[in-house]
């Protein structure tokens, strides 16, 4: 299955139940300027390996920290060179080309303010834009658009508000009009939530876990079918494969750019990819983070070719809640980290770099002697995005959308 | 409140009612028994109820549509022979295959001028589950609610064959004697238009009466079977296929009023004395003599008081409420009661949460579909639902509302319902999904379980990689599906 042919109706917008993403109507923002902007927000939950993502091949403590499970050059496959020190994962040949033509960027050793390890909280903290956790009603995308018709720019009744689902992430919920947007076809029980729950029931009720046990080999066997109703009857076709997630993740972001690329359309999304919390048998170079990779890199060619004549205008940024242990654990994974990487893509960007103030990998230069250590505040990146891109006043992204981040300015040079 | 207090309250929402929910365990106090019991005191009548049709009114409103629909079918369909005679001044060659599609044209006139009238008996249904299913979730514990829905299931009809009259049929026979006597229940039930059309009593007819001399058709042994094998005596319980005749022929003219016929008491119950066989019978040995619908009800009663009766429906209550293979000793104290108060119904609940056996077992019984979805709602406290979205999952479930397969009812044991985790997962997944803005897991443990969850749940949730994750392992966890 490709990516979707067709806009889904307005019927399609206002009956789905699954939580896929959320976009704010923001009509000609910066039309008086000759410019039509576009933003895309991508939330990757579950917490992304950085290192596993974009590895510094060229620093001398990378192999020893991570031994035969480092991405490297000469690695099966090689990593993709992005420059003198850093590669890219070899499942993203599509961001490896973005970023060659200087559309895409990556930004390396970043973090949000949360220093701590829970899913949740750091969620919140990224998407509310706040720099604690529990505060969350609003999340910083929305506000920005807020500060935006405050300043006479939006008609806020020329919104076409066409609801707003529980199920919006939380970075674009708030006061400013959002519409949601459903597919049809439900991402069932991601493969981590089966084996997580395996797991439980091994440890606390066996009979479940045979059954479960069952449906999952059954699926393995029928893993190729890749497309079908999770709720079908046909067992084989219950629970997904990777070319099922590749198919979602595709279709999700493949239809955000189909909307935000319309003249009417709007001009601000937000989604969210669940699967990232790699524990066990993290398969960098290849399995569960290799595929999930994959996966997303493909989300970035359908974005790239559904915008069309937008793509120029465009910024998508790819964020997570925090990164991930820089050695791997006793069971081949990674455990809840710090530092990690963001991805920009866009032909709105100024690309073809790795940002980063390196921050080493030796045991002292790791933050707690466990994770990367944070070195470039992640709101510096989004308000540097919400500045240029967007035009939101600095005074505004310091109050108002990332409250109390006046001394955290916003990073210059990332759109053209 | 101490732990073991704690623990004991979170079973008993569990394994008598209809799952925890936020403040229910403080609710419960000290003395979980005690509130099971205290709630059986309080009134079981829907109030909202009051909107919703009765079922002799909901079978007119459908017989009206169907009526209407018929008259219109059989319109187009004449219509549309009239413009085909019109439009073929002669007959083609192949006079058949000719006359084959101008058939076909009329009947799906017919068909699509038949459809343009609605069927009333849908939203009905819908909102009568909405109503029961609200009923649930707004419940302190359920336990009562728990009996509504065990009884109900035990007296089950289809909505597949019965769809308008499903919600009231529960609410005027199954509920409103749910607490009271056996006898009563059995009574309400046997007696009411949807048992009586479910299993096929309408037109049942003695052979001597006088519709049954006049006609070809006869005798209907479904639901006088149907009444000993599963509602009294159980299977096996020493009755003959002469019993079952003989009881079938005690209940002909057990029917109801003709829609048509009555526009103010049409699908009522009533007693067709010209369908009833004439002269006693005999039944389990004893001969009945009355000559009208007082024959039935005295087979009836007699039913409920043998003492079958009360093995049967105590053991089927133990098996529902506490285990699969439930103790032997728990079902005798039950029966005991069941005989000793004259099938009080509401006796024999309060010895079951009395006796200390009801409470002994570890949580081994995998809930039903229906429990778990009603527990999973509860938990977040949300209190309303949308009747389609809810009625759809129990479908998928396998566990439709008011839609068993026969008239055995859903069943009780782990080995019907555990395949079904797979599709469970799906289900805990997608609500997950839409809830996960607004309930904390953490906030569920802890104000929902008291804490009283096993420390791996909380682990796993606790390490999810997203507020989802954590909600589908919580609600799919073997803490939150078994009682």
């Amino acid at each position: 299955m490709g990516v979707v042919n067709h806009l889904p109706t307005r019927r399609e917008l206002l009956v789905g139940s699954g939580a896929l993403f959320a976009w704010s109507q923001m009509p000609r923002i910066a039309r008086a300027e000759g410019r039509d902007p576009r933003l895309l927000v991508i939330v990757l939950r579950g917490a992304l390996d950085g290192l596993g993502a974009v590895a510094p091949v060229g620093d001398p403590d990378w192999i020893s920290l991570r031994g035969d499970r480092a991405l490297a050059l000469d690695g099966k496959p090689p990593a993709l060179p992005l420059d003198a020190f850093f590669a890219l994962n070899p499942a993203m040949p599509n961001l490896h080309r973005l970023y060659k033509s200087g559309k895409a960027a990556i930004v390396h050793a970043t973090a949000t303010p949360y220093r701590e390890r829970s899913h949740f909280d750091g969620q919140d903290v990224l998407e509310s834009g706040l720099v604690k956790p529990g505060m969350t009603s609003s999340g910083w995308l929305n506000r920005a658009l807020l500060a935006l018709e405050s300043g006479g720019r939006v008609d806020p009744r020329g919104s076409r508000a066409l609801g707003i689902g529980s199920v919006t992430p939380l970075v674009v919920r708030g006061s400013a009009p959002v519409m949601t947007w459903v597919p049809q076809r439900l991402l069932p029980a991601s493969e981590d939530t089966q084996s997580r729950l395996l797991d439980l029931y091994q440890h606390t009720d066996p009979k479940l876990a045979t059954v479960l046990q069952a449906r999952m080999r059954l699926a393995s066997l029928g893993g190729a079918s890749g497309a079908g109703d999770p709720m079908s009857d046909d067992p084989t076709l219950a629970p997904p494969g990777i070319a099922r997630v590749r198919a979602y993740f595709a279709e999700a972001a493949g239809t955000a750019a189909r909307y935000l690329a319309k003249l009417d359309g709007p001009r601000v999304g937000a989604m969210g990819f669940v699967g990232w919390d790699t524990h066990i048998a993290e398969g960098a170079a290849s399995g569960q983070l290799y595929n999930l990779l994959g996966a997303l890199d493909g989300a970035f060619a359908a974005i790239e070719s559904n915008m069309g004549e937008a793509w120029r205008e465009t910024v998508v940024a790819v964020v997570t809640e925090f990164g991930r242990t820089a050695r791997i654990n006793g069971t081949q994974g990674t455990d809840h980290g710090t530092g990690t990487v963001a991805f920009l893509i866009g032909g709105g960007l100024t690309g073809g770099r790795v940002i980063a103030d390196w921050p080493g990998l030796k045991p002292a230069q790791l933050f707690e002697d466990r994770d990367l250590k944070p070195t470039t505040d992640l709101r510096a990146v989004l308000k540097g995005l919400l500045r240029d891109h967007l035009r939101v006043e600095e005074k505004v992204l310091a109050e108002a959308v990332f409250p109390g981040s006046a001394d955290v300015k916003p990073m210059g040079g990332l759109v053209g | 409140m101490s732990s073991s207090a704690k623990a004991e309250a979170v079973l008993a929402l569990h394994r008598f009612g209809m799952g925890p929910r936020p403040g229910s365990i403080a609710a419960l106090g000290t003395d979980p028994r005690g509130a099971l019991i205290a709630e059986l005191d309080r009134p079981l009548v829907l109030n909202a109820a009051a909107s919703l049709p009765s079922s002799a009114k909901a079978y007119r409103t459908v017989a009206d549509a169907n009526a209407r629909r018929a008259a219109r079918a059989k319109q187009a369909q004449q219509q549309a022979k009239k413009q085909q005679v019109a439009a073929t001044p002669t007959m083609s060659e192949d006079q058949t295959q000719g006359q084959g599609a101008d058939k076909d044209a009329a009947e799906m006139a017919a068909k699509q001028a038949a459809e343009a009238v609605p069927d009333p008996g849908r939203p009905i249904y819908l909102q009568e589950a909405k109503l029961r299913t609200e009923a649930a979730l707004a419940a302190d514990i359920g336990f009562a609610e728990r009996l509504v829905w065990f009884w109900s299931n035990h007296f089950c009809i289809s909505a597949n064959k019965i769809q308008s009259m499903s919600g009231a049929y529960e609410r005027e026979a199954v509920r409103a004697n749910t607490l009271g006597r056996f006898v009563d229940l059995l009574l309400a039930v046997e007696g009411h238009p949807a048992m009586l059309f479910y299993l096929d009593n309408l037109g049942s007819m003695g052979a001597n009466s006088i519709a049954g001399i006049n006609r070809s058709r006869g005798l209907n042994e479904n639901i006088a079977r149907e009444i000993m094998e599963l509602h009294t005596l159980g299977v096996r319980a020493g009755y003959t296929q002469d019993d079952v005749i003989s009881f079938a022929n005690v209940l002909t003219g057990w029917t109801l009023v003709p829609p048509g016929d009555n526009p103010e008491h049409g699908g009522e119950f009533t007693f067709n004395p010209r369908l009833h066989e004439p002269g006693g019978q005999t039944v389990l040995g004893k001969r009945y003599e009355q000559e009208d619908v007082e024959q039935g009800r005295a087979v009836l009663r007699d039913l409920a008081a043998h003492p079958a009766t009360a093995t049967h429906v105590a053991t089927k209550l133990a098996r529902h409420f506490v285990a699969d293979e439930p103790p032997p000793v728990l079902i005798e104290q039950m029966a005991k009661i069941f005989r000793d108060a004259e099938g009080d119904l509401k006796q024999v609940a309060i010895a079951m949460v009395s006796s200390d056996e009801a409470w002994r077992g570890p949580p081994s019984k995998l809930k039903r579909p229906s429990e778990w979805g009603v527990g999973m709602v509860r938990a977040t406290g949300i209190t309303t639902v949308d009747p389609v979205r809810f009625t759809g999952g129990q479908e998928l479930l396998g566990e439709g509302l008011w839609r068993p397969s026969a008239p055995k009812g859903y069943p009780e044991d782990e080995a019907s319902w555990i395949d079904g985790i797979g599709r469970r997962l799906d289900i805990a997944n997608n609500f997950a999904e839409r809830i996960a803005t607004t309930a904390d897991p953490q906030v569920i443990i802890e104000d929902v379980f008291a804490s009283e969850i096993s420390p791996e749940v909380k682990q796993a949730v606790g390490r999810a990689e997203s507020r989802q994750q954590a909600l589908a392992l919580l609600f799919m966890s073997a803490d939150f599906q078994r009682r």
